[in-house]
C-alpha cells in the first residue's frame, strides 16, 4: 500500500509542465481559436516529440508503455496549460481501445502512427450524438448496436456543430457500418466499448483537476494585484473563503482522480463509480470555481479579452464531454445505492485472506 | 502506486478482526459523558490495552503496538467496522500522545504515555478561555514559575471530557506582559491538585461533556512543563496538525457511518415510504465523500510513511470531515421522518435513536478543533497564498 506517485512520475509531471508552459501559452491556444481546424499539426508534432501521444502505446509499436497512472498527472498539465487537442481522444483512449482490441492488424498499422504523432483518431461514445475533433482525424472509431468499427475519414459524412467552445470541434458523424472496417462485435465490443468510456471518463476528469488548479492560481493572483478600498480584495474574508471552500473540493476531488487512474490502469472491478465519482466531482468542482474565478474577477473577468474564459470555457466544455454530471451522479447512485455495480469501500472491507 | 495491502498488513487486519469480533462489548456501552458511561469505557479501554490494541502506531515502551500508521489505518476500519466504542481518552492518545513523542523527555515519555495508553489516566483539553476561543492566542491564564512550582491562576472552558478526566493539558501564559503567541508555556496538569475547580458544563445533548476549570494559586511542578518555557504555541501547533489533519477523525468514522446511511436508504426504500429524489443523490454523494477523505488520508498516510509532514492541508480535511459528517445524519434524520426526533429511549426508537445523537454530536464538529472559518484563514492565507491583509 503506497498512495504516492514515484519520482520519475512526477519529473514526467514537471517536465510536461515546462513544456506547455513554453509551448501551450494563452496566445497558442486564442491563435488556434480563428483558424479553420483549431488544431495545429505543428504542435501535434511536438507533443509527440515529448512522447505524449505515445505514452499509452506499447514499447513495441513505437511508445513509452507507461500506464494511466503514469498518464495522470500529464493530463492534469494538459488541463492546467488549456490544451485542447484530442489528448484524451487519441492518446488515451483510442491508443488503449487499439492495443485492446486483439485486431492486430490495425493495431500495427495506427498505434506506431499515433506514437509518432502522424495520426488523430476520434473515439465516439453513447453519451453524446457528436464526435469531438472528427474534423481532423484520420481514424474514427464508431459504435454500430455492439460493434466497434475503426473507419478512416474518407468514408464518413460530417456536419460541423458549432459549440460554446472554440476550442472545441464538435462533428455529427454519418456512416455505414461495412464488414471492412469491423474492429470488434458482441462481448468483446461491449468490453471494449466500457472500457473506452471509463477511460475517457477518468481523462476528462484528470484534465477538469487541471483546469480547477489553473482557476484557482490567477484569481489568487488576481486578487492579489487588485486593490480597492486601498488594500487587496484578496484580504477580504469573503473573498478568501470563497476560493478557500473551493480548494477543499479540488484537493478531494484530486484523491478521486488519482484513484481513478489506478482502477482504469488496472480494469479494478470498481472502476466504472471510481470514474463517475471522480469525474463528477472534478466537473462540479470546475463549473463552481469557473463561477467563483468570474465572480473575483468582476467585470474584468466577463470580457472577452481577459484570459479567464479560456478556462472557463474548458470547465464547460469537459463538463459535457464523456457524460455530464447528471449521468455520473445517476451512475454513482445506481452503483452506491441500488448495487447496480460494484462499489467497493477502499480499505474498509478488504475481506480478511 | 500500489493499492494493494500487503500480506502482513491483512494479517494484521485478521488478527484484529477475530480480536474485536471476540471482544466488543454486544450491548452499547452508555455515553462516556455520563459517569457510569466514563467508567464502562475506561473498563473498556484497560481490556483493549490487554489484548494490545489500544495505540497501534506507539511504541511497545510506551505502551503501543509499535506498528506503522498503515497498520493503524487498517485497524481502525476494522474497529469501526466492529461497532467498538468511542474513544474515551483521544484528546490524550490522538492528540497529547504525539506531542509528548515530539516533544517530551524520556521521563515524561515513561511517566504519561504507558497510562495514557491503558486509559487509566484519562486526559481533558485545556485550550479555550472564556476570551480565547477562536483567537486562541489572547489566552490570558496565568504561570508563575516559583522554586520548582508552577503557580497558576485564571479559567479554561470547554474543557472536553474535563467532568471525569484525571489530566489537563494547556497552554498558559508563563511571561508577564507577553503578548499574542508569545510567553505562552504548554504544562500539564492534574485535575486534583489542590487550587483546580472544575465546574461540568452540560452540552447541547443535556449531557455533561466539557467543563470549566478554574485555577486559583493551583501549584503545578515545573517538570510538568512540556517543551520549552515560551514556545507552548509551536508545541500546541504540533498537537492541531495531528488533530484536524489526521488521527482524531479517522476515514473508517465516516465510511462506516456511509455504509449506515445507505442501509437505512434501501430499508426506507424497501419499507414502500416516500423518499424526495434528492436524498438518494445526496445519500450516494456522501458515501462517495467518504471514500475521498479515505482515499486522501491514505495519500497523507503514505506521504508522511516517506518522511513527509502534515502542514496547513491539515485545515482541508477538518472543514471537509466536519460538513460531511453533518450532511450524513441531516440525510439520516430526513430518511427517518418523524421517528427521527426520538432519543434512544423511546420505544418505538428501535435502534434508530443514535441517529439523532450523532446529529446532536455532529454539530459541534464545525466548531471544535478550530472553528472552520479559521481553516478557511488558514487555506487562504497559507495555501492559496492570498494575502494576510
Amino acid at each position: 500500500m503506497d498512495f504516492s506517485f514515484s519520482e520519475d512520475q512526477m519529473l514526467l509531471q514537471q517536465t510536461v509542465r515546462d513544456f506547455l508552459e513554453g509551448e501551450c501559452t494563452v496566445e497558442h491556444v486564442r491563435s488556434m481559436w480563428d483558424t479553420d481546424t483549431a488544431r495545429s499539426p505543428e504542435f501535434w508534432g511536438k507533443l509527440a516529440e515529448i512522447g505524449i501521444p505515445g505514452l499509452l502505446v506499447s514499447e513495441d509499436h513505437g511508445g513509452l508503455g507507461m500506464s494511466e497512472v503514469d498518464m495522470v498527472l500529464v493530463l492534469e498539465e494538459t488541463g492546467r496549460a488549456g490544451t485542447a487537442e484530442p489528448v484524451i481522444h487519441t492518446a488515451c483512449v483510442a491508443a488503449q481501445l487499439l492495443q485492446e482490441s486483439g485486431n492486430d492488424a490495425v493495431a500495427k498499422e495506427w498505434l506506431p502512427k499515433i506514437a509518432e504523432g502522424s495520426a488523430i483518431v476520434a473515439v465516439q461514445h453513447d453519451q453524446s450524438p457528436f464526435v469531438s475533433d472528427a474534423h481532423v482525424a484520420d481514424l474514427l472509431i464508431l459504435n454500430s448496436g455492439d460493434a466497434v468499427h475503426a473507419v478512416p475519414r474518407a468514408d464518413v459524412q460530417l456536419t460541423e456543430q458549432a459549440n460554446n467552445d472554440p476550442a472545441k470541434r464538435l462533428s455529427s458523424v454519418e456512416w455505414t457500418p461495412r464488414a471492412g472496417t469491423l474492429l470488434a462485435d458482441g462481448d468483446a465490443a461491449r468490453a471494449l466499448q466500457a472500457a473506452a468510456f471509463d477511460r475517457g471518463v477518468f481523462a476528462a476528469a484528470a484534465q477538469l483537476l487541471g483546469v480547477c488548479q489553473q482557476l484557482s492560481e490567477m484569481t489568487v493572483l488576481y486578487a492579489t494585484q487588485r486593490k480597492q478600498f486601498g488594500v487587496p480584495i484578496g484580504s477580504f474574508q469573503a473573498v478568501k473563503h470563497m476560493l478557500a471552500e473551493e480548494k477543499v473540493q479540488t484537493e478531494y476531488g484530486r484523491s478521486h482522480v488519482y484513484r481513478a487512474a489506478h482502477s482504469v490502469a488496472n480494469a479494478a472491478p470498481s472502476r466504472a463509480v471510481d470514474v463517475s465519482m471522480a469525474k463528477r466531482a472534478m466537473a462540479e468542482n470546475a463549473v463552481s470555481l469557473a463561477k467563483t474565478a468570474l465572480q473575483v474577477h468582476g467585470a474584468l473577468g466577463y470580457t472577452w479579452e481577459q484570459d479567464l474564459h479560456v478556462w472557463m470555457r474548458r470547465a464547460w466544455s469537459l463538463d459535457t464531454a464523456w457524460g455530464n454530471t447528471a449521468f455520473h451522479r445517476a451512475r454513482v447512485s445506481a452503483a452506491v445505492i441500488d448495487g447496480a455495480f460494484p462499489a467497493i469501500p477502499f480499505g474498509y472491507e478488504v475481506p480478511a485472506a | 502506486m500500489e493499492l494493494d495491502f500487503t500480506s502482513d498488513q491483512v494479517a494484521f487486519r485478521k488478527e484484529a478482526r477475530s480480536w474485536l469480533e471476540a471482544n466488543v462489548p454486544s450491548e452499547p456501552l452508555e455515553s462516556f459523558d455520563s459517569k457510569e458511561g466514563f467508567d464502562q469505557h475506561c473498563e473498556w479501554e484497560k481490556k483493549l490495552q490487554g489484548g494490545g490494541w489500544a495505540m497501534v502506531p506507539w511504541p511497545v515502551e510506551y505502551g503501543g503496538r509499535g506498528a506503522d500508521l498503515l497498520h493503524w489505518l487498517v485497524f481502525e476500519e476494522e474497529y469501526y467496522r466492529a461497532g467498538a466504542p468511542g474513544r474515551v481518552n483521544q484528546n490524550g492518545i490522538f492528540l497529547l500522545g504525539p506531542t509528548i513523542m515530539e516533544y517530551g523527555t524520556d521521563e515524561q515519555k515513561k511517566r504519561f504515555l504507558p497510562k495514557m495508553a491503558s486509559s487509566e489516566e484519562v486526559w481533558a483539553q485545556g485550550w479555550s478561555e472564556p476570551n480565547a476561543g477562536s483567537d486562541m492566542a489572547n489566552i490570558q491564564a496565568t504561570a508563575v514559575l516559583e522554586g520548582d512550582e508552577y503557580v497558576i491562576n485564571g479559567q479554561k472552558t470547554w474543557a472536553s471530557r474535563g467532568a471525569y478526566a484525571h489530566w489537563l493539558f494547556g497552554m498558559f501564559r508563563t511571561e508577564p506582559d507577553s503578548k499574542r503567541h508569545n510567553g505562552l508555556t504548554f504544562i500539564l496538569c492534574p485535575l486534583d491538585a489542590p487550587g483546580v475547580t472544575v465546574r461540568p458544563i452540560d452540552k447541547l445533548s443535556g449531557k455533561p461533556a466539557f467543563a470549566e476549570v478554574f485555577f486559583d494559586n493551583a501549584r503545578v511542578k515545573a517538570e510538568n512543563r512540556l517543551g520549552p518555557a515560551g514556545e507552548g504555541w509551536s508545541v500546541a501547533m504540533a498537537t492541531a496538525g495531528f488533530e484536524r489533519g489526521l488521527m482524531l477523525r479517522s476515514p473508517a468514522r465516516f465510511q462506516n457511518t456511509a455504509r449506515k446511511l445507505v442501509e437505512l436508504y434501501r430499508e426506507t426504500e424497501a419499507q414502500g415510504e416516500f423518499i424526495d429524489s434528492r436524498v438518494r443523490d445526496e445519500v450516494a454523494r456522501c458515501w462517495a465523500d467518504s471514500e475521498a477523505y479515505t482515499l486522501n488520508t491514505y495519500q497523507t498516510v503514505s506521504r508522511l510513511l516517506s518522511g513527509g509532514k502534515i502542514g496547513a492541508e491539515a485545515s482541508l480535511n477538518k472543514i471537509f470531515w466536519s460538513e460531511l459528517d453533518i450532511k450524513m445524519h441531516e440525510l439520516a434524520l430526513e430518511l427517518l421522518g418523524a421517528r427521527g426526533e426520538l432519543l434512544p429511549s423511546a420505544p418505538a426508537a428501535k435502534g434508530v435513536g443514535e441517529w439523532l445523537d450523532g446529529y446532536i454530536f455532529a454539530l459541534a464538529g464545525p466548531i471544535y478543533a478550530g472553528a472552520n472559518e479559521v481553516q478557511k484563514n488558514i487555506i487562504a492565507e497559507r495555501i492559496l497564498g492570498l494575502p494576510r491583509k
